[in-house]
């Protein structure tokens, strides 16, 4: 038990270096949830028709959105634009040398952006793009300066232009202001990006639901094995002083 | 005679089958007061089995080609039934290896276990956590995303270090004169087999040097110096098996129970496990702007980035950060305490303990963070203290104020 106690002192300790450092963007908390399959339907929908023109997601089948709740007909007749069967990857037709070209960089595939990226920066650079004229877009974004990707859902959430402040030495974006509204208002906007990240965070690990539901089963049949072994080893011990 | 007696006769007049067995589990005497630390070693065991056994199947499905082996891993993740699970196993698993081995290294030194006569049985400790570290370094290149390419990178380089020769050194080790798919193929080819071929060896004689001399305990007495007369079993000593090895499963059901935790609830471990970055395949035209290795190498990456250049040449911290390692070979014959035991050394000794033990942690967490001055001076002050605890330790040992060890073992 002594000894325990110094490991759990040990611990203690460690938090003295633990001096939190953090990124000098303001990132939005995402709506994340992945219990939500009509969230995760509407924000595959949303994927399709905006992000998989140019952007694969190369190793995602069409045919795994079954497990967001959807038939095989219905991923056929709504969401396979560019494939023949739903077995098919998530690819795209343009090329990477294309992509290059186009936008200065290939853009990404997107099968585990999430994953790289975190929720909280997709949801807020997909809601972060504004007016700047000085990009050859005609798009700049808030957490990704001088991006090469254009607003491609500009037309939904209209357009927004900067409100800068001053600080210190330097004027710095404090918010955006919508000049010209979409057809969809702000707050309607912030939902459909919530539901398309809450999609790419899915699509980032398809058996994420199966792995946390197995777990909960391997953690009660150890918990149960726990007390048979103890008892086991109480009995084989007992004689030992 | 029974059939299986007979059986048994017969393959025990041509293999040393009941022999082996006995010597090493049903006859093998080990002292009756292990405690908590004493987990960790079969830990460690459990683990290399787990990362033979996940690497084996993993190994089916995992292509190792710089353009096919970033797909290749998220195609175990989805397409290979239990994939996922195979892949987060092996992945903690690597982790996992460190903490019980660190755990393990620190019993040792808690209790003196590397004292005479058990020098070997730490040597051959301290080539398993090399032939570990250099297992995991060769690993983390297979995923091929950013943090494998330029993690790689930038250790392997430091080869390019070594006076004269690095240049040539460093292209040898690559195969390449950057890491490409030639270096991925021998990183492949080196993780599966050449490591864990060392790794099961080392293995093989730790625990055959273990078993010659016995193992120590909490008190840091030799249980063989007080035999039964007429059995010669000593009397503190209880056989492995069947004692240590139900006590051992409870320990192991703990451990599997955290390793589940993790590998079911959270496999990224906040990003210490599995690095956020390393979800990019690998692009040799974008350097990331902060490479960190994993956190298992952080107190020596950190050690490293402590020693500035001198001459132009990085290779002082190289040299330090090897120095680091090298010095635990020697700590038989560093310590001269009386006593084994932390439980009957002075206060010195405890002291030194304790700040060698915030050091390396404390150059850990620094290891992780990207390079500032403040960071610098305290990676520098610990640094400073990892290396006196080793160097000043024939010192401060002897003199230092030990109470009396027990005779025997106090439970």
């Amino acid at each position: 038990m002594k000894s325990l106690k110094n490991f759990i002192f040990l611990l203690a300790a460690i938090p003295l270096f633990a001096v939190a450092s953090e990124g000098n963007v303001h990132l939005d908390k995402a709506p994340v949830n992945l219990a939500d399959q009509e969230s995760l339907q509407r924000g595959a929908r949303m994927f399709v028709n905006n992000c998989l023109n140019c952007h694969s997601a190369g190793s995602m089948r069409y045919s795994r959105l079954q497990d967001i709740g959807l038939t095989e007909d219905q991923i056929k007749d709504n969401l396979m634009f560019a494939a023949e069967k739903p077995g098919e990857t998530m690819k795209v037709a343009m090329s990477k040398a294309d992509g290059k070209a186009w936008f200065g960089a290939t853009p990404p595939d997107l099968s585990v952006i999430a994953r790289s990226r975190g929720a909280d920066w997709l949801y807020t650079y997909l809601r972060g793009f504004y007016r700047d004229d000085t990009r050859a877009t005609g798009w700049n974004n808030t957490v990704f300066d001088k991006v090469g990707m254009p607003h491609v859902m500009w037309s939904l959430q209209g357009e927004m232009v900067p409100v800068h402040k001053k600080e210190g030495e330097h004027e710095v974006i404090e918010r955006l202001e919508l000049v010209k509204p979409g057809t969809v208002t702000l707050a309607e906007y912030d939902a459909m990006v919530g539901d398309l990240v809450n999609y790419l965070v899915w699509m980032g690990e398809p058996a994420q639901l199966q792995r946390k539901q197995l777990g909960l089963i391997v953690l009660a049949f150890l918990a149960i094995f726990f007390v048979v072994a103890y008892y086991l080893k109480k009995e084989f011990w007992k004689d030992i002083h | 005679m029974s059939a299986l007696q007979k059986v048994m006769g017969w393959v025990d007049d041509r293999f040393p089958l009941t022999a082996t067995y006995k010597a090493h589990l049903s006859e093998y005497y080990a002292p009756k007061n292990f405690n908590f630390w004493y987990f960790f070693g079969s830990l460690a065991l459990l683990v290399l089995v787990l990362q033979i056994v996940t690497g084996i199947f993993l190994t089916m499905n995992y292509k190792p080609d710089s353009e096919l082996a970033f797909a290749s891993v998220e195609y175990i993740m989805r397409d290979v039934d239990w994939g996922w699970l195979i892949r987060y196993m092996h992945s903690t698993g690597a982790s996992m290896f460190f903490v019980v081995v660190y755990l393990h290294m620190f019993r040792g030194l808690m209790y003196g276990s590397y004292r005479k006569p058990r020098e070997l049985i730490w040597i051959f400790g301290v080539l398993i956590y090399l032939a570990l570290m250099a297992e995991a370094f060769l690993g983390y290149l297979l995923p091929w995303g950013q943090m494998s390419f330029w993690g790689a990178q930038v250790i392997v380089n430091l080869f390019a270090a070594v006076p004269f020769i690095g240049d040539d050194l460093s292209i040898w080790i690559r195969g390449d004169y950057v890491i490409s798919d030639a270096t991925l193929n021998r990183f492949f080819a080196f993780h599966v087999i050449a490591l864990p071929l060392v790794l099961i060896a080392l293995v093989a004689v730790h625990l055959v040097a273990l078993h010659e001399v016995g193992s120590n305990n909490p008190d840091g007495v030799e249980i063989k110096k007080h035999k039964d007369p007429v059995t010669h079993i000593p009397l503190d000593g209880i056989p492995f098996h069947p004692y240590y090895t139900v006590k051992d499963i409870v320990g192991v059901i703990v451990f599997l129970m955290v390793f589940s935790a993790i590998v079911f609830f959270g496999p990224e471990m906040g990003g210490y496990f599995l690095e956020a970055n390393n979800f990019v395949p690998a692009d040799p035209l974008k350097t990331p702007p902060h490479i960190a290795p994993l956190w298992y190498f952080t107190p020596f990456y950190a050690i490293l980035r402590a020693v500035p250049p001198m001459f132009g040449s990085q290779f002082p911290g190289v040299v330090a950060m090897g120095a680091s390692i090298v010095l635990m070979f020697f700590l038989p014959w560093l310590d001269r305490g009386k006593v084994k035991s932390i439980r009957y050394r002075g206060p010195i000794y405890k002291i030194m303990l304790g700040l060698f033990i915030v050091s390396f942690v404390g150059l850990g967490y620094l290891g992780l963070l990207p390079s500032t001055p403040v960071a610098t001076i305290f990676a520098q002050i610990f640094s400073v203290i990892y290396f006196l605890f080793f160097l000043l330790m024939p010192w401060y040992t002897s003199i230092d104020k030990t109470k009396p060890e027990p005779e025997r073992v106090t439970g």
